[in-house]
């Protein structure tokens, strides 16, 4: 086919991204009276806190929300980001994107943020239903005081679910 | 119905398990990655230009201190496209490098090499209506790593590109011609496609090379083309 090009090839973020890609309003998806927390850690193969991370996040929105966060780990594996939960689209349970990029990750890796306390809807999400079944816990968040709970594995027993988009 | 975004071939990416960057090792998923329909989700994405490239000296990074950095002074410009062909417009584009000597402004970097005050690192712009951007820097400086015995990163550019949606979304390196490094560096060679890796190499620009005051690189990335039907088959 003419005019086909292919693509650009990913590389790793590296260790140093902080200086260009992280800012200060970036882990707000969206603020407010319903706004809520997502935080969790981000963990390697040996369970340990991955310090040099950056979580993107990215759900659909109404008008006026960004819908997108940016947030960095920090010096214990953490990351937060504020915003509200999306509704659910169609047949699809509320949701939100995730890539994932660190030193030492080539490529982003991509998850999906589902909410433990949204059984009806996630029984019958059609993303969930590709997932084996032993595995979907890691995609569900936990309810806490000031939002949800959300860890990332990369690797190991307890590895989070990744999709190829 | 959406238009989805057309996957990307076997080996077009580096492999996330690769033996020769050894922090892959653990922090690479072991599990096979799950198909994942592109949906209203994937096929959206933020535009956030407006709200991240604040200052009309963004773009240029030689600009941003009371002073003029070290180093040599280039233009790299280019287009963001689509893979096919189409410009992708008003997308923001970022980018962060070491200075001249090689060294990153961040409390990890701890290559003797000196800081420049007048350097940060990090630059902003938005691609104009042919998909068009452009950043004035310095070239980057080599610097060592941990990874092997006597390891050297070529001298690159870190890209971050946001696309029109999140099936687009793209982080990579750009690199410069006939960098002696190449052959050593396990980052770049994770690419295991030569043309591949010449994707992420720039060309030197006469054209835009601006007389007695600097050098010009050409820099093109390629994001996804939309899938010619409407309708995804999964493979």
């Amino acid at each position: 086919m003419s005019g086909r090009l292919e693509v650009t090839p990913s590389q790793t973020v590296g260790p140093f991204f902080s200086i260009g890609l992280p800012w200060d309003g970036g882990p707000i998806a969206a603020d407010g009276p319903d706004a809520l927390t997502i935080s969790g850690v981000v963990l390697d193969g040996e369970g340990a806190p991955i310090p040099d991370a950056l979580v993107e996040s990215w759900q659909t929105a109404p008008a006026g929300i960004r819908g997108f966060a940016r947030a960095p780990t920090d010096d214990a594996g953490r990351y937060a980001i504020r915003t509200v939960k999306p509704p659910a689209l169609g047949a699809e349970a509320p949701h939100i994107d995730v890539s994932l990029f660190c030193r030492g990750l080539l490529h982003r890796v991509v998850t999906r943020i589902y909410f433990a306390d949204e059984q009806a809807a996630n029984a019958a999400d059609p993303t969930l239903a590709r997932v084996p079944g032993d595995r979907r816990e890691t995609l569900l968040a936990a309810p806490t005081d000031d939002g949800y709970r959300f860890d990332i594995h990369l690797q190991g027993d307890d590895e989070t679910v990744f999709f190829a988009v | 119905m959406h238009e989805g975004f057309r996957r990307d071939a076997p080996g077009v990416h580096p492999a996330l398990d690769d033996a020769g960057y050894k922090s892959t090792r653990l922090r690479h998923p072991r599990q096979p990655l799950v198909y994942l329909p592109q949906s209203v989700t994937e096929l959206s994405g933020p535009q956030l230009g407006p709200e991240r490239v604040t200052g009309a000296l963004d773009h240029d990074l030689t600009r941003q201190h009371a002073g003029e950095p070290l180093g040599e002074r280039i233009v790299v410009s280019g287009r963001v496209l689509d893979g096919d062909g189409r410009p992708i417009r008003d997308t923001l584009v970022e980018i962060w490098q070491a200075n001249a000597a090689g060294r990153y402004l961040h409390k990890g970097d701890q290559h003797p090499a000196p800081l420049d005050p007048n350097f940060s690192g990090a630059g902003r712009c938005v691609t104009d209506a042919n998909g068009r951007y452009e950043f004035i820097t310095i070239k980057p400086g080599a610097y060592p790593w941990g990874n092997h015995h006597n390891a050297w990163r070529p001298q690159h550019i870190h890209f971050s590109l946001l696309g029109q949606a999140f099936a687009q979304r793209l982080v990579t390196q750009m690199y410069f011609p006939g960098d002696p490094l190449f052959a050593f560096d396990p980052i770049y060679n994770s690419v295991r496609d030569p043309e591949g890796r010449a994707r992420m190499v720039s060309s030197f620009d006469l054209e835009r090379t601006v007389p007695d005051w600097a050098l010009a690189y050409d820099f093109d990335i390629v994001l996804r083309g939309r899938e010619s039907t409407p309708i995804e088959e999964e493979r």
